[in-house]
């Protein structure tokens, strides 16, 4: 059994979508933490939800990043844990430097709140391996600081080692963000920060179930659902 | 221990596309405000803080900015002690 922790954070407001999500795909409850413990339960895919940890104050994400809980994040992480992160979770993983880059204010300065459209550009990772190359998916997105920067250098780099896990297609990009760059990988490819929020497209009720898979890759759970 | 105040300017650096600077660029012309080229926005942080010495109190400033303050991945700082 794969076992999941969803972190909390002051302000997380999608962590109640990201269990129901979970419990549905794996039929297991997800451990949760809270962001002032200092380890986390024994875990095969930690999940830092999206919302607006503490107000979004300062830059979003950089205050959930400095939290005690975060610290356990990054060694689970160096270890090889997976790690999702989803909106503000992406924010704050960048913010933590388990992600390269950062998020900006929205170019056109508006909260997007709307679906997309996104091509996946990596499949050879568990995050995304039930998902053919280039196959374009549906995800809703809800956010004002979506707008992916990193600089040239960086850029060429996460380019390169084929970091990017989604792009916005099809002239959906809703916030501006560099080369159209909705998630991405770090290094190891292990972390997974995205702007969009695949749990909240996982069953027919929602209209669709273009997110599931995601989860289902993370969760190894692809070849007995599809079996 | 002597007390220090500080100004810290957040900043972003030359070359992040700066949306909200644009916006109120596009909202001074609007206003009439015509000589106006370019507008930059940032973040002040007034700060008194505790410190053995200035050069201490520098080196403090500049660490909060390393780990909190700034994100030094899209943005300058510059510390001022009064």
């Amino acid at each position: 059994m794969q076992r999941t922790t969803i972190v909390q954070f002051p302000g997380s407001n999608r962590d109640r979508d990201m269990i129901a999500a979970i419990t549905k795909i794996s039929g297991n409850a997800p451990s949760l933490a809270w962001h002032t413990d200092t380890s986390l339960p024994d875990s095969d895919l930690v999940i830092i939800p999206g919302g607006f940890s503490h107000g979004d104050y300062l830059r979003s994400g950089a205050i959930a990043a400095r939290a005690p809980v975060m610290k356990a994040v990054a060694e689970a992480a160096a270890k090889g844990v997976r790690v999702l992160g989803v909106c503000n979770g992406f924010q704050t993983l960048t913010e933590a430097g388990l992600l390269p880059g950062a998020l900006m204010r929205n170019n056109r300065l508006t909260f997007v709140c709307k679906e997309v459209k996104l091509s996946v550009a990596n499949n050879k990772n568990p995050f995304t391996e039930g998902y053919g190359l280039d196959e374009v998916i549906r995800c809703p997105v809800a956010h004002h600081d979506g707008n992916y920067f990193a600089d040239t250098e960086t850029l060429t780099q996460i380019e390169n080692n084929g970091q990017v896990a989604f792009r916005y297609a099809e002239g959906t990009n809703p916030n501006g963000s560099i080369n159209d760059i909705a998630g991405i990988f770090n290094e190891a490819g292990n972390v997974l920060g995205m702007m969009p929020h695949p749990e909240n497209l996982i069953e027919p009720a929602h209209g669709g179930i273009d997110g599931r898979r995601l989860f289902q890759g993370a969760l190894n759970l692809l070849e007995t659902e599809t079996a | 221990m002597a007390s220090f105040t500080a100004q810290i300017r957040v900043t972003l650096k030359r070359g992040v596309l700066d949306p909200q600077g644009k916006a109120i660029e596009g909202a001074l012309g609007s206003l009439g405000f015509e000589g106006v080229h370019q507008v930059r926005q940032g973040k002040t942080f007034d700060i008194s803080l505790d410190a053995s010495s200035k050069a201490k109190a520098e080196e403090e400033l500049n660490a909060m900015c390393e780990k909190l303050l700034a994100n030094t991945v899209i943005e300058d700082y510059a510390v001022t002690i009064e």
